[in-house]
């Protein structure tokens, strides 16, 4: 099992990616800097991490999307690589047309960090299926730029394909229909605003996040 | 030659911050202020004299990269 997680100039959560990934699989993934042009042989599972990359310049995530490992991932992902994004990855996902619609400013223009409830809204994705029965978790959040916006078409048809894979309890940044994360089609592309990768150690952020990443990384 | 882009959010997407601004306005006593959209300009310096093809060029800018269609609109002004 090899993992990647990229690392954009100004990321903050590629550590805690790593921490988790190397956690839950044993392994310390690569780390990959964004400048390359192609991700390491044989990798199976990528990470974009949280943070503000390019100081969330012009829009967040916008300059990382078209930086050139996103463009291998892109192609990759295309393939069937299980690619999954967290806060700015998430935006980075949107920007780079992996995933649907775009994360605007939150409707409260206020930048908010606080443990979130969250209940999983689709139980057999390859990114909750180790939840079983499990109808919530909390994941921390902080983020300025999270209120997810699509059309209402867009919406329907992820809700209606079972695409919408988290939803928010209590609302916190004005995203359309309280999504919280969703993946693509295929299910192996995977964004959401809250942070899994920080709840992976009782001491920090309690451990709900970790089945995340066994549900993926079982799938492998 | 210059481009000047206009980067706006389309209508019906909420603009919280030019709510915000909106708002403000009021604090200050202008009433007359019923909403605000804010949005950004960027002004390119460009080598070259064709102003048709310079438009085509920025148009594809804005659609790789400047404006996020899902979200937003932009328009061109080509100036000398």
């Amino acid at each position: 099992m090899r993992t990647a997680v990229i690392v954009f100039p100004a990321s903050n959560c590629d550590r805690d990616a790593a921490f988790a990934l190397e956690k839950i699989t044993g392994i310390a993934p690569e780390m990959v800097w964004h400048r390359e042009t192609s991700l390491p042989k044989n990798i199976d599972f990528v990470v974009l991490p949280g943070g503000f990359s390019y100081g969330d310049y012009l829009r967040s995530g916008a300059i990382a999307a078209r930086s050139p490992i996103v463009k291998d991932i892109v192609e990759k992902a295309g393939k069937g690589l299980a690619v999954a994004g967290f806060c700015n990855g998430f935006q980075i996902l949107t920007e780079a047309g992996l995933l649907p619609g775009a994360l605007m400013r939150n409707k409260g223009l206020k930048y908010v960090c606080r443990p979130q409830k969250l209940r999983i809204t689709n139980k057999t994705s390859r990114f909750t299926k180790q939840y079983g029965a499990r109808e919530e978790v909390i994941f921390p959040i902080a983020h300025h730029d999270g209120n997810y916006f699509a059309d209402d078409t867009t919406l329907n048809m992820l809700e209606k394909e079972g695409r919408v894979v988290f939803k928010y309890t209590g609302n916190p940044n004005g995203s359309a229909r309280d999504i919280a994360g969703i993946c693509n089609r295929e299910g192996n592309v995977f964004g959401m605003m809250p942070h899994p990768e920080r709840a992976v150690d009782a001491l920090h952020g309690g451990t709900d996040g970790i089945d995340l990443f066994k549900s993926i990384l079982g799938t492998l | 030659m210059k481009a000047i882009i206009k980067i706006g959010l389309k209508p019906g997407v909420l603009d919280p911050q030019g709510r915000a601004i909106a708002r403000g306005l009021n604090d200050l006593g202008y009433n007359d202020v019923k909403d605000a959209r804010q949005g950004k300009i960027i002004e390119l310096d460009l080598v070259g004299e064709d102003k048709v093809e310079a438009e085509k060029q920025v148009k594809s800018m804005c659609e790789k990269l400047l404006a996020n269609t899902v979200i937003e609109n932009f328009s061109i002004q080509i100036e000398d």
